[in-house]
């Protein structure tokens, strides 16, 4: 019994395997484009602010005259801003994690506040400008300080941080979970002594991945009214700063030819800021990630 | 040698007065910790809603979804939200254009085709491509991609819907990328091998078995990357110009909902203006639009997830 024409198989085989292969390359193409672009922007950033990375450019404030444009406020801004933003951020996502992993009853509230975290992870980060702009800035009267942008972005990585902490706490396998408890410990204990240190690296990567987003934010940062030509650095929470990102947007909106080189060289700190932070968390991720 | 009475030391541990009062304040101090995120939720929402509700005692709401103008600049001033809309749209398109087949094939690649190695080195570039500010790509899109389509079609001016729609296109697709090859990957070996073991090309087992497979992960991708393009900010403040209009024109300035909220708050729109409250009644349907694309995704995830 013959069930398969071998010989109509042969002769198409030909054509689809050409078709294979070709489409093989087509996707090859496509992963490379986000390759090409990421080498591109580079290369362009690099060769047009290179010649502006020079000590006076990282130590002086900025100015309105290109020459003597610097980002060192800006600079000291954003460490500020991470100051809060990060503490506030860490505490309220991994409190969140840990009540929705190991202490929530798995009814509706549980479920509806698993939905909103999933939601407010979609909200566009010009809306949180709008709601740091309405309720820290002008409600409680922080005014375009260090407090109020801080918040405004803590609110918005939290969803980030959260998600990779509950996947970080998810993967402490259960034996472990229950050798604590059966030799006596108390639920915080399991949790504050076994399961919090096995999660710890997957969660620090998490959070230094949501503050390398947060430190190049600039649309809430807009929204809050960060200013962009100030002289001095805060001296508290409750003063106002530059920050790194929108001293790039006011460069890169100047009609002058020499602001653009500045906006390049800007950018380079900016991304050589990212990359260390990246490689951090890598390292991170690689060194201590323990498996079970 | 001490006799230490196992039940006893457990008993002495529960009944210690400090671990008494931890164990019951910790899940009142999480709980608390965890409503921030719906407090967040409800301050976004009190936000916008009171301050649309204020802004349309004054601007009426017919004018608001009918006309076809935004001036809100003006001293004779229109409000015509599909304006802006339209310049959303038109960012959006573009971008849906660019990312939906470059991510889509970026996915069946690594999933399908790519050996553990290539993997390895594409998906960290990836994960960098996806961490770049976008104010970055902003730069980039003004400083590089602008200059080159004009270079090509001289009729495009400076500012146009092409180069940050290509641009915003570009930023989503390692999302789209991933979730997809998220999607992909979870259709179990079991099902490809036997597509294969049938005779199927790779390209066929992607097509007729892969991608009907992971159908639901791989839309609920591409509504999300479409989510984020309709809320991305700085790429179209900086290089789409600032000329609301309800016109098809992709190579002529234009403005969107969220360049809009960024253009009047980067002057002084002072308290209690039109102009102020205008802010938010764009900001409501902003959040209105992505919300919904948000919600979709979770419902098409849900609906029609294929359990293996």
């Amino acid at each position: 019994m013959q069930l398969v024409d071998k010989d109509q198989v042969a002769k198409s085989l030909g054509g689809r395997q050409l078709l294979n292969k070709s489409m093989k390359f087509l996707f090859l193409l496509c992963t490379l484009v986000g390759l090409v672009v990421l080498v591109t922007l580079i290369v362009d950033t690099v060769l047009d602010g290179w010649s502006h990375l020079t000590w006076d450019f990282l130590t002086s404030f900025s100015s309105s005259r290109p020459e003597s444009a610097g980002i060192y406020g800006a600079i000291i801004g954003s460490v500020w801003l991470m100051a809060v933003t990060a503490p506030v951020a860490i505490v309220l996502s991994v409190g969140t994690a840990l009540y929705l992993e190991e202490y929530a009853p798995k009814n509706r509230i549980t479920n509806f506040i698993t939905v909103n975290i999933s939601n407010l992870a979609g909200v566009p980060s010009v809306v949180f400008g709008l709601l740091g702009l309405t309720i820290f800035v002008r409600q409680l009267s922080l005014g375009n300080s260090v407090l109020a942008a801080g918040l405004t972005l803590a609110l918005m990585i939290m969803p980030v941080i959260v998600v990779a902490a509950q996947e970080a706490i998810r993967a402490v396998p259960s034996s472990v979970r229950e050798a604590s408890t059966g030799m006596g410990a108390t639920k915080w204990q399991t949790v504050s002594r076994i399961i919090l240190p096995a999660a710890i690296p997957g969660i620090i990567t998490g959070i230094i991945l949501a503050l390398s987003r947060a430190i190049g934010e600039t649309a809430p940062l807009v929204v809050i009214g960060v200013p962009v030509s100030l002289l001095v650095t805060p001296n508290g929470v409750f003063d106002t700063f530059q920050a790194l990102p929108m001293q790039i947007y006011n460069w890169v909106k100047m009609p002058q030819e020499e602001f653009q080189y500045l906006t390049a060289a800007g950018i380079i700190i900016l991304l050589l800021i990212l990359f260390l932070m990246n490689s951090v968390a890598i390292y991170i991720r690689n060194k201590y990630s323990k498996r079970f | 040698m001490n006799e230490y009475n196992i039940r006893e030391m457990i008993q002495n541990n529960k009944n210690n007065k400090s671990t008494k009062f931890i164990e019951k304040a910790v899940p009142t101090i999480l709980f608390i910790i965890t409503s921030v995120s719906i407090l967040t939720t409800i301050g976004i929402l009190y936000t916008l809603l009171s301050e649309t509700f204020i802004f349309f005692t004054r601007v009426s709401f017919i004018e608001f979804i009918t006309a076809t103008e935004w001036k809100a600049f003006s001293s004779n001033p229109s409000f015509g939200i599909i304006a802006l809309i339209m310049g959303t749209l038109k960012i959006v398109v573009i971008a849906t254009m660019v990312a939906v087949p470059v991510g889509l094939g970026a996915a069946i690649y690594l999933s399908e085709y790519a050996t553990d190695r290539i993997r390895r080195i594409v998906k960290p570039i990836l994960e960098i491509l996806a961490g770049i500010p976008t104010v970055v790509y902003g730069t980039f899109a003004i400083t590089f991609v602008t200059p080159l389509i004009r270079e090509m079609f001289p009729g495009v001016s400076l500012y146009n819907a092409i180069s940050p729609g290509v641009v915003v296109g570009i930023m989503i697709v390692p999302m789209i990328a991933s979730l997809s090859e998220d999607a992909m990957s979870s259709v179990p070996g079991t099902t490809r091998e036997g597509s294969l073991a049938l005779g199927a090309t790779r390209l066929e087992t992607v097509f007729k078995v892969i991608l009907p497979a992971a159908a639901s992960g791989i839309i609920a991708s591409f509504v999300l990357g479409i989510s984020r393009a309709i809320g991305e900010t700085m790429i179209v403040s900086i290089a789409a110009g600032s000329t609301p209009g309800a016109d098809f024109d992709l190579t002529s300035s234009l403005q969107t909902m969220t360049g809009f909220i960024v253009q009047v708050t980067s002057g002084d729109a002072a308290f209690g203006t039109d102009l102020y409250y205008s802010l938010y009644a764009v900001g409501m349907t902003l959040f209105l639009f992505t919300l919904i694309m948000n919600l979709a995704a979770q419902w098409i995830t849900k609906k029609f997830k294929e359990e293996y």
